[in-house]
């Protein structure tokens, strides 16, 4: 009994000195990031842009040099939402949504940007691990009033084909690029039917296969002006906005009916 | 030139739009519609989320139809005491078409029921329609004269009691088919997001012989009352009305519409018929399609709490 707890306290330190160890290495090199904006402004002539994203790797001089390159690797993810995937099979002969699942809260955009292909920079474990890339986002189900992750699940393969194909869900193994071998650049894809909310950057710095630095930055998408008032006037004062709407249609037949009078 | 559409979340060519309004209006302005049953598949098309384009689209068919319906009340070719009629049995219709349409989007049928009852509703009306215009054309290249109302004929519903004079229409027929036609709009059109001008004008002739001169008018007044409340009532209830879509389409909708009329006095009617009946006829076909042939990509996702 109380050799066993002596193996439990010996194993606890050495893995506490490991922690300590790789903590040194990760303090190497410090991983500095920003954003050209921080708020991405929403307005009437609004049809998608690039956010770029820089940064620096900012090495200690003392520090050993490295043998390979430095690897970034930038997940962005959007405001969380609520998803159902349908998939629809043929009943009689019409075709009819007959299965469907619940994503509990995946992101409602998440691009991926790295500075070469994953599959380069960390081993499939790590990248498991680390979950990186979409392949290794966790997309949880309502499974029957519970939430768990189904592997190799043809719905979650469904949601990332279709988010993907709206320009909302993306991977770039060659956005982030470095300018010089510390100095970087990635620019973030945003398309016109980006949902608005709050966004998350997390930036990922790799050498060797391992991760050596981590940072984070956010950015805001927001209506402004005139669209953030018709959203606000829709959401708030709905009675108002409904009749206000009725009485512009109503304004518009009777201009017309004046306009186009003919008699 | 591009600009972002607030409450549909999208960036729209104005200019795409405003030519959908004017295209729309000039066919409704020509056949006397509302329009919905093309203006919805068109904005779902652009990419516009269906439950906005229905909220958005009744308010452009209300601006179309109060422009309509006060050419009609000059020219005195409305029923009024018809057309609330009509009103009464359409606001129970459409509390109940309400409560089906968020009951079959929770069980995620609605795109099916839609579906459905745009391909059945369609290809059966404008056959009907087909089939009438062209006996129609028959008959005067024959050389025979149109087919007179002929007061003698009763169905079974005419002798149902509460009968009610409508003074404008000249006829005296009872409430109850009346309420029940007015039913059936209101319901189809809070399903299906349309005005249903094009049911309801064949209805009344039909069934209830309300003469040709009375009948656009009235179903003007019906389409423009419940589209109204249709707004107010998606406005309320599911922030789904986009304001400056429905005014860049009401804008090309009621321009469309002036000329729309105008060319709708050169052609015969039965012709017009004849047209309105095979337009009708190849939106159902195209839904028909979309049922039955296999869809691109059998999934399909669906933002479940409304946003974005």
């Amino acid at each position: 009994m109380t050799g066993r707890s002596t193996k439990r306290a010996v194993v606890a330190a050495l893995f506490t000195a490991g922690l300590f160890c790789t903590a040194r290495v990760a303090n190497a090199e410090r991983l500095v990031a920003s954003l050209t904006n921080h708020r991405v402004l929403i307005t009437s002539s609004y049809a998608g842009e690039e956010l770029v994203l820089f940064g620096s790797v900012e090495r200690e001089a003392s520090s050993v040099p490295r043998r390979g390159p430095y690897d970034i690797v930038a997940t962005i993810s959007g405001p969380r939402v609520s998803l159902r995937t349908r998939r629809k099979s043929r009943v009689l002969g019409i075709w009819v949504n007959t299965a469907a699942r619940t994503f509990v809260d995946p992101p409602s955009y998440l691009a991926v940007l790295t500075s070469r292909p994953l599959d380069d920079i960390a081993d499939a474990e790590s990248q498991r691990r680390l979950q990186l890339g979409i392949a290794n986002t966790r997309f949880p189900e309502k499974i029957n009033n519970d939430i768990g992750e189904v592997s190799n699940d043809p719905f979650r393969t469904a949601l990332i084909r279709l988010m993907r194909a709206r320009g909302l869900y993306t991977e770039q193994s060659n956005a982030a690029t470095f300018l010089t071998p510390t100095l970087f650049r990635a620019g973030i894809p945003l398309p016109a039917q980006v949902p608005v909310g709050s966004y998350d950057v997390d930036i990922k710095l790799f050498a060797d296969g391992n991760m050596i630095a981590r940072t984070e930055q956010a950015f805001e998408i927001v209506k402004v002006g005139f669209e953030q008032f018709v959203v606000d006037a829709s959401r708030e004062h709905s009675v108002l906005y409904g009749c206000a709407t009725a009485m512009m249609a109503i304004a518009t037949g009777w201009i017309a009916s004046v306009t186009f009078r003919r008699e | 030139m591009q600009i972002y559409l607030p409450i549909a979340d999208l960036p729209v060519n104005v200019f795409l739009v405003l030519a959908m309004g004017v295209a729309v209006g000039f066919i409704s302005g020509m056949f006397g519609v509302g329009g919905g049953f093309l203006m919805t598949p068109l904005l779902i098309f652009i990419g516009v989320q269906p439950a906005v384009a229905v909220a958005s689209v009744s308010t452009h068919v209300a601006a179309s139809s109060c422009s309509g319906a006060i050419a009609y009340w000059r020219r005195k070719s409305l029923d009024s005491t018809l057309a609330l009629t009509l009103l009464a049995g359409g606001v129970v219709g459409t509390g109940c078409g309400v409560a089906l349409f968020t009951l079959l989007r929770a069980l995620d049928q609605l795109d099916l029921v839609i579906g459905l009852s745009y391909v059945t509703l369609l290809s059966v009306v404008g056959l009907m329609m087909i089939g009438e215009s062209v006996r129609a054309i028959g008959r005067s290249r024959r050389g025979e004269r149109a087919e007179l109302r002929r007061p003698g004929s009763h169905a079974w519903f005419h002798g149902l009691p509460f009968k009610l004079r409508f003074k404008r229409s000249k006829v005296y027929v009872s409430a109850i088919p009346v309420l029940v036609i007015g039913f059936i709009i209101g319901f189809i059109g809070a399903i299906m997001g349309i005005g249903g001008g094009f049911l309801l004008v064949p209805m009344l002739i039909y069934l209830v012989r309300v003469p040709t001169a009375t009948v656009i008018g009235t179903s003007m007044v019906l389409t423009f009352i419940t589209m109204l409340s249709a707004t107010v009532l998606h406005a309320v209830t599911n922030h789904l009305v986009d304001a400056v879509l429905a005014l860049i389409l009401m804008i090309g909708g009621v321009i469309g519409a002036q000329f729309g009329a105008h060319a709708g006095q050169r052609i015969r009617g039965e012709w017009l018929r004849l047209l309105l009946g095979l337009l009708v006829l190849s939106v159902g076909l195209r839904f028909a399609v979309e049922l039955v042939l296999q869809p691109d990509d059998l999934y399909s996702i669906r933002y479940t709490d409304g946003a974005p």
